[in-house]
């Protein structure tokens, strides 16, 4: 098909978020997302935009955080030690409603770690990571082409809801290439960025970006206010996919763990073995209503939790799923990625009535 | 009745919270009357930063941006670059500029990136109640060098003027006081100097204004300007550190 | 039809850029792709590979277990892959470089000396695209002129003498007989 490319994850990101209006990128270097950073390097500069590679991870989300407030479609890329440096600034950016995207392509930890695909950060973005009562809607794509279609979501989300958002995906979703549509964008109507500082033009009140607020009770009004957002943007926002639901086991995963899931499923259904499939795309908010369906029909069933990392999503499964069925926990971390055999085995032991 | 003096408009209503004698004040007049001035109210956005002036977006009536600790320089960078025909300044003091955001003032600097930056110097973290800052004089004692500042152990003060003074970026740096009343207009003057060459495109401007913290100095405003003059001067040349302007060059 | 090619060797021998080409070809036919190339700090000289897969159906997981097809380009490759190609499998061996024979007698081995064949013809660095003739060839996973048809998709209509080499040993491998 002539309107299909082949591209790598990380340059897709980078054209989708252009193609959503994103001018302004401030990145610095860091394995394995480092082509978004050349991507924007070689395209800003051809059509008005500006790319900026700042001093440190510190200085490009504080730029993000300027750009931002200053009202433009704004973006910043990472993986995971440059992100744990950027928390300070995504607090802030939460604190202030400023809208932006930031993009996590996590690699193995903790520490300098490594620079394999992980899905360790798991807990870091959808658990706050910075200080603070704030939320970041997390999206988590597992194809290249969703990590088109998701980032131009994330800039409308952002928008909408006045929130930075974070596209989280791993070093192999960064580095592999598959085709990719970029779809006309349907222009949906957003609110008007009233409240950025653009200069007064002496025709209207001063706009303040600020998220200091020294006295008690107006603080917590804020942060009330914020959080009637983050319930809309549960309501509006949550986003999973499902594959028979009614099986009695069934797995859940995100990203590129969930593709693997996949092949996992087809090897147990030749050995006979119904296994399904909840895959949240949006890790923040949470899919509870997808667990809520898959129990509707009262069977007791098992979940299997697979992730890169020790455990993390499981902690939400279990919340999901509250009691009322077996949550079990399959992960490889460090940059391992698990494989479908290893998955299968776990599916044998819970089939065959492991505890 | 003639009126000969009267709150600048880019000046809001807001009471400054700052200590009686603290030097803020005049500043955050200067840079309003300088505002005014330009006529430039409407397409400034300020960054405010932490310490005592954290709450500045209060006192100007421009468009503000609260920035974190010692990052006001790549906020201002942000905004600068989303809006390359607005005046976008940033007013920090020394922790914030020289101390968590050295990295952030340098790289504005060194990129000559289009912004203004009033720095205040007054050789104290304010805000928090005294404590030694990058800019702390040897043997001045602060609530973090209760024995004197040991330059052995504790470090030495930072030039700022004379460091950011080395790049090429920097367009425009002048050191000034804010002491008696010549210096005061000395130092709008340079002030008034540092928007305009952000005005005319020329790149990174910053003017070092040497101040007082009565306060956590310990002393009256009065005693606190002569400790100004004998110590912090001499140690803090008021001067033009670099100035790249047409008028700099004739000069 | 399901391809999981492995292409593997030292970087700079355009291992990627291999896989690239499959990967091209495949979505130019319409099928469904993967590649998914191995990354580290090493550059120039460092080990590389590719896992590419051209499928009818969704490919779900991108990582090959059983690899149907086995490219490689140096001596190491073979020691990590060789067990990754499911019996009956096939093994492309630049036998310019890599002088050991493959052990396994379930798969079906190709000898090809791209690199001395790509010297001796002043192809320069095109050793993995004779090498690709033959893989396209013995696979059968497109016909020479859906390859040529993504080769002109691929190399800039700025640089026809790339195209031409590139064409060049293409045809060189496919044609190879042993």
């Amino acid at each position: 098909m002539s309107d299909k490319v082949l591209m790598k994850g990380n340059e897709a990101l980078a054209e989708a978020a252009i193609r959503a209006g994103c001018r302004h990128f401030f990145g610095y270097p860091i394995t394995p997302q480092t082509e978004v950073s050349a991507y924007m390097a070689k395209k800003m500069p051809k059509i008005g935009g500006v790319f900026l590679q700042a001093e440190s991870e510190v200085a490009a989300i504080n730029m993000v955080y300027g750009a931002g407030g200053a009202g433009a479609r704004v973006m910043t890329s990472s993986s995971s030690p440059g992100i744990s440096l950027k928390q300070e600034g995504i607090s802030y950016i939460a604190g202030a409603d400023v809208p932006c995207v930031i993009v996590n392509i996590v690699r193995g930890g903790p520490g300098l770690g490594g620079i394999q695909p992980a899905q360790s950060d798991y807990f870091q973005a959808v658990k706050g990571g910075g200080h603070g009562d704030y939320h970041l809607p997390v999206l988590a794509p597992s194809s290249i082409q969703e990590m088109v279609d998701l980032t131009s979501d994330a800039f409308d989300i952002a928008d909408r809801y006045r929130t930075p958002v974070m596209i989280m995906g791993d070093g192999m979703l960064g580095q592999m290439m598959e085709p990719v549509e970029f779809k006309e964008s349907q222009q949906v109507a957003l609110p008007e960025k009233d409240w950025a500082t653009t200069g007064t033009g002496m025709k209207r009140k001063k706009n303040i970006i600020n998220s200091l607020f020294l006295t008690p009770n107006e603080l917590e009004a804020l942060v009330l206010e914020r959080q009637k957002r983050y319930e809309q943007i549960a309501a509006n926002e949550t986003r999973y996919d499902m594959v028979d639901p009614e099986a009695d086991i069934i797995l859940v995963a995100y990203g590129t763990t969930s593709r693997i899931a996949r092949t996992a499923i087809a090897m147990a259904k030749e050995q006979g073995l119904r296994v399904g499939l909840i895959r949240p795309i949006t890790l923040w908010p949470f899919p509870f209503e997808a667990f809520e369906k898959s129990l509707a029909d009262g069977k007791r069933k098992a979940f299997l939790s697979v992730e890169m990392s020790t455990g993390q999503m499981v902690e939400d499964v279990r919340l999901a799923v509250n009691g009322r069925a077996d949550v079990h926990f399959f992960g490889r971390t460090g940059g391992m990625v698990p494989t479908p055999a290893e998955i299968l085995e776990q599916i044998k032991l819970i089939a065959g009535g492991n505890k | 009745m003639e009126k000969v003096f009267e709150r600048p408009h880019a000046l809001s209503e807001t009471v400054f919270h700052y200590c009686p004698g603290c030097t803020h004040g005049i500043v955050h007049r200067l840079v309003a009357e300088v505002i005014d001035e330009l006529g430039i109210e409407g397409k400034t956005i300020g960054v405010a930063p932490v310490g005592c002036s954290v709450m500045a977006y209060n006192y100007f009536e421009c468009d503000m941006q609260e920035a974190a600790h010692g990052r006001a320089p790549a906020v201002a960078t942000g905004i600068k670059r989303v809006h390359p025909d607005k005046v976008v300044f940033t007013y920090q003091g020394d922790g914030d500029l020289a101390a968590i955001g050295t990295a952030e003032t340098v790289h504005a600097a060194a990129r000559g990136e289009n912004i203004t930056i009033i720095f205040i110097n007054n050789a104290i973290y304010g805000m928090t109640g005294g404590q030694m800052a990058p800019t702390t004089l040897p043997g001045q004692v602060t609530q973090t060098s209760p024995y004197g500042r040991d330059p052995k152990t504790q470090g030495n003060p930072i030039r700022v003027s004379e460091m950011l003074a080395t790049l090429d970026g920097a367009a425009y740096i002048e050191r000034v006081s804010v002491d008696c009343v010549k210096n005061i207009r000395a130092a709008k003057a340079a002030i008034k100097k540092a928007f305009q060459t952000q005005i005319d495109g020329k790149g990174f401007s910053l003017v070092e204004v040497v101040s007082t913290c009565p306060t956590n100095w310990g002393m009256s405003p009065v005693e606190a300007m002569d400790w100004l003059r004998d110590n912090m001067l001499p140690h803090y040349k008021p001067g033009v550190y670099k100035d790249t302007t047409e008028s700099g060059k004739e000069e | 039809m399901r391809h999981d090619i492995i292409f593997a060797g030292f970087g700079g021998q355009g291992i990627l850029f291999s896989g690239k080409v499959i990967a091209y070809a495949g979505m130019n036919e319409n099928k469904n792709v993967s590649h998914l190339p191995s990354y580290g700090p090493e550059m120039r000289g460092g080990t590389a590979n590719c896992h590419v897969i051209v499928a009818d159906e969704e490919i779900a997981s991108p990582i090959i277990v059983d690899a149907t097809s086995l490219v490689v380009m140096n001596g190491p490759s073979l020691e990590k892959f060789e067990n990754s190609v499911v019996p009956g499998g096939k093994i492309f061996v630049d036998s310019a470089l890599i002088s050991r024979k493959v052990e396994r007698t379930d798969v079906d081995e190709y000898r090809i000396p791209a690199t001395k064949m790509a010297h001796d013809m002043g192809l320069g660095k095109l050793a993995n695209m004779i090498i690709l003739g033959k893989v396209v060839k013995e696979t059968g996973i497109f016909t020479f002129e859906q390859l040529e048809g993504a080769m002109k998709k691929m190399v800039p209509a700025s640089r026809p003498e790339l195209l031409e080499n590139n064409m060049k040993a293409l045809k060189a491998g496919y044609d190879y007989a042993e």
